[in-house]
């Protein structure tokens, strides 16, 4: 018996919210006795680099080295995670929601025949059923969701437990797969991002502009207080509908819903459909020049006044208590 | 060609969320339905697809007769004809299964979905079909070309896009900006009266998971304002109050 984590990584390193994936899979795994933590990783990253998976409690890594498989094609990625997954006749597989995360547990969800939940936020609960806590309505709700089936899929929320770092370095096992030409149907001809920045969705403090910022020549001011905080930078829907800023940095109910431990809202008003993708944030902050603005209901801290006073000061002053 | 739009019936963005029989049902009291935001873009690239290369466009909806009008809605705005699965949508699994039952049966040549539905957010319908299909599933797509059999889209991903190439018959879950919402015209809320909605029996299927309670969020606290004129308190109630510096 075992948990699989399929564990992403980018630019090298394994991504953050898939070591959460993987703490996640431990606590778990303490808690219902769910036996090994696996992690699985598909394509080219350096063994040294899968390792650290062990520090958040994975005690293997395997690595499925086949070069085909470096790009995120879905398919083929959800076919290898399966192979890997009856391999080691894991019972639970476990994964950090995001964009390639959603996509290939829900292939897997067939292949494996198991019940698949989405932004789980809690460890399951086994006291009568199987019972895992998810958001739902776009953070506005949880569902409290039986999952019926032997085999179960679970796409982790990001902080949905802490992140683990006292492990001891993994083993890792490279293996080779045979993935069939029809899990190659599709290709990736290139790829268009941002390379170095902290990305949005995995970020840990968020500094976001609204229409109140007049125009992309005042990004600046947002850009140095998120270099200031190791923050990444977003935008409300108007902003980027105008082109002010780029489409991936769109926060909310149709854009990213970000879960940072700080999220600081510069000149967005607050409206619920904004709300709906920051409400799974630690702690709020709103700068508006109007004191009615509706954010500040959803705030816990916030500053009345005019952002482009206040954000300089507010860099100043991140800077002076480092 | 032949497209599908599969669309959810879900309640206006502005919605106050909230559960009645003990928490274990949603409250539709003063909720107003809609169109799921996303499957509105799938709808909208559809309707454009159509036009320029010339399709048929059916729009589907797994649910209660409650759902007719979000369904006549869809018709309004460009489909030609719509099918409604009668049956709860019990879990993503059951409605994976009755659009891929219906797809067999019709063979289309497209089927566009929206990324996630807004009341669920499960985002795993559109892989589950195509899986029991056999059919490639993309998502989140937020740009979709057709050049003959040759699809050309671009898929978000953390922090940029990339650029897939693949060949029909496939899925695709649809985000913005792959097209414009559009607003029904007074001539396409009539022909919509007039044009087809078939319903449908759902297959027997077993559900694989099951809510038995909703939970509300514990409302957030009055907000700790800080003056203007001293910022430099809200990084010292950040580090030492909130400890998220
Ligand atoms: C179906 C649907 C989905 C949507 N999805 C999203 C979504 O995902 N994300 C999203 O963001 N929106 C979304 N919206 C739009 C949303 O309803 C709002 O229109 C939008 O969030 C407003 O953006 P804003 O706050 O930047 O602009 P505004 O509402 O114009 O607010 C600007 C704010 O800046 C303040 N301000 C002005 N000048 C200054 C200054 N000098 N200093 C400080 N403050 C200042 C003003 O007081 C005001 O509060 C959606 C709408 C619909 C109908
Ligand atoms: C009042 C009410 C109560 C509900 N209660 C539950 C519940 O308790 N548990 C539960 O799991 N679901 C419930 N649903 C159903 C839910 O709305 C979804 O249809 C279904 O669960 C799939 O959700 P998802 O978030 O995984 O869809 P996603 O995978 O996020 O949806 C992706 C896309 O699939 C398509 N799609 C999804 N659902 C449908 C559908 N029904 N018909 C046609 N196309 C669809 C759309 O294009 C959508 O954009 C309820 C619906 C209503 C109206």
């Amino acid at each position: 018996m075992s948990v699989l984590v399929y564990i992403e990584h980018a630019e090298g390193s394994v991504k953050k919210t898939s070591l959460e994936a993987v703490s996640y899979a431990k606590a778990m795994s303490e808690k219902l006795s769910s036996g090994d933590v696996i992690a699985v990783a598909l394509g080219l990253i350096s063994s040294e680099e899968l390792a650290k998976a062990g520090t958040a409690g994975a005690s293997k890594v395997i690595h499925v080295i086949d070069s085909k498989l470096n790009d995120g094609i879905i398919q083929a990625h959800a076919e290898a995670v399966a192979q890997v997954y009856k391999k080691i006749n894991a019972t639970t597989l476990v994964l950090a929601k995001s964009s390639l995360g959603d996509a290939v547990a829900s292939r897997l969800a067939i292949k494996l025949g198991s019940g698949l939940i989405s932004n789980v936020v809690e460890l399951p609960d086994t006291t009568s059923g199987y019972k895992v806590k998810r958001s739902i309505y776009t953070g506005k709700a949880f569902a409290v969701t039986q999952v019926n089936t032997d085999h179960k899929i679970l796409a982790v929320k990001k902080n949905a437990v802490d992140l683990r770092t006292d492990g001891p370095l993994a083993m890792v096992e490279e293996v080779n797969l045979d993935i069939s030409a029809e899990n190659f149907a599709t290709s990736i001809t290139s790829t268009d991002k941002a390379t170095g920045e902290i990305l949005l969705p995995e970020a840990d403090i968020v500094v976001s502009g609204g229409r109140g910022m007049k125009g992309p020549e005042n990004w600046g001011m947002i850009e140095a207080l998120a270099k200031e905080l190791g923050a990444a930078t977003g935008c409300s829907k108007p902003v980027s509908d105008i082109g002010w800023r780029p489409h991936h940095e769109h926060v909310g109910q149709t854009g990213v819903k970000v879960a940072p431990t700080l999220y600081i809202a510069v000149g967005i008003s607050g409206a619920i459909q904004h709300l709906a993708g920051v409400n799974s944030s630690k702690c709020i902050v709103v700068i508006n020049k109007d004191p009615e603005a509706p954010f500040f209901k959803a705030a816990d801290y916030g500053i009345v006044g005019d952002a482009f006073d206040i954000l300089p000061k507010l860099t100043e002053a991140v800077k002076a208590q480092k | 060609m032949k497209i599908l739009v599969c669309i959810t019936h879900v309640p206006d963005t502005t919605s106050k969320i909230q559960f009645t029989d003990s928490n274990t049902k949603f409250d539709k009291n003063g909720v107003q339905f809609i169109i799921g935001p996303y499957d509105d873009y799938a709808l909208a690239r559809a309707v454009e697809i159509k036009e320029q290369l010339g399709a048929s466009l059916t729009v589907l909806n797994v649910g209660e007769a409650e759902t007719e009008p979000t369904l006549r809605k869809a018709l309004a705005i460009g489909a030609d004809d719509a099918i409604r699965v009668n049956s709860f949508p019990k879990d993503s699994f059951f409605v994976a299964k009755q659009i891929a039952a219906i797809a067999k049966q019709n063979g289309y040549d497209l089927i566009l979905m929206g990324r996630e539905s807004i009341d669920f957010n499960g985002g795993m319908v559109h892989g589950m079909v195509g899986e029991l299909l056999g059919m490639p599933s993309i998502s989140p797509v937020m740009k979709l070309e057709i050049e003959g059999d040759k699809v050309k889209m671009a898929r978000e991903i953390e922090g940029g896009k990339e650029y897939v190439d693949a060949k029909l018959p496939l899925i695709a879950g649809c985000q913005e900006p792959i097209a414009e919402w559009k607003i029904p015209n007074m001539r396409g809320i009539m022909s919509a009266r007039s044009k087809p909605l078939v319903v449908v029996e759902p297959t027997a299927d077993a559900v694989v998971t099951d809510v038995t309670s909703f939970i509300l969020p514990p409302a957030k606290g009055t907000v700790k304002l800080v003056d203007k004129d001293n910022v430099g308190e809200l990084v010292r109630l950040l580090k030492n109050e909130a400890k998220v510096l």
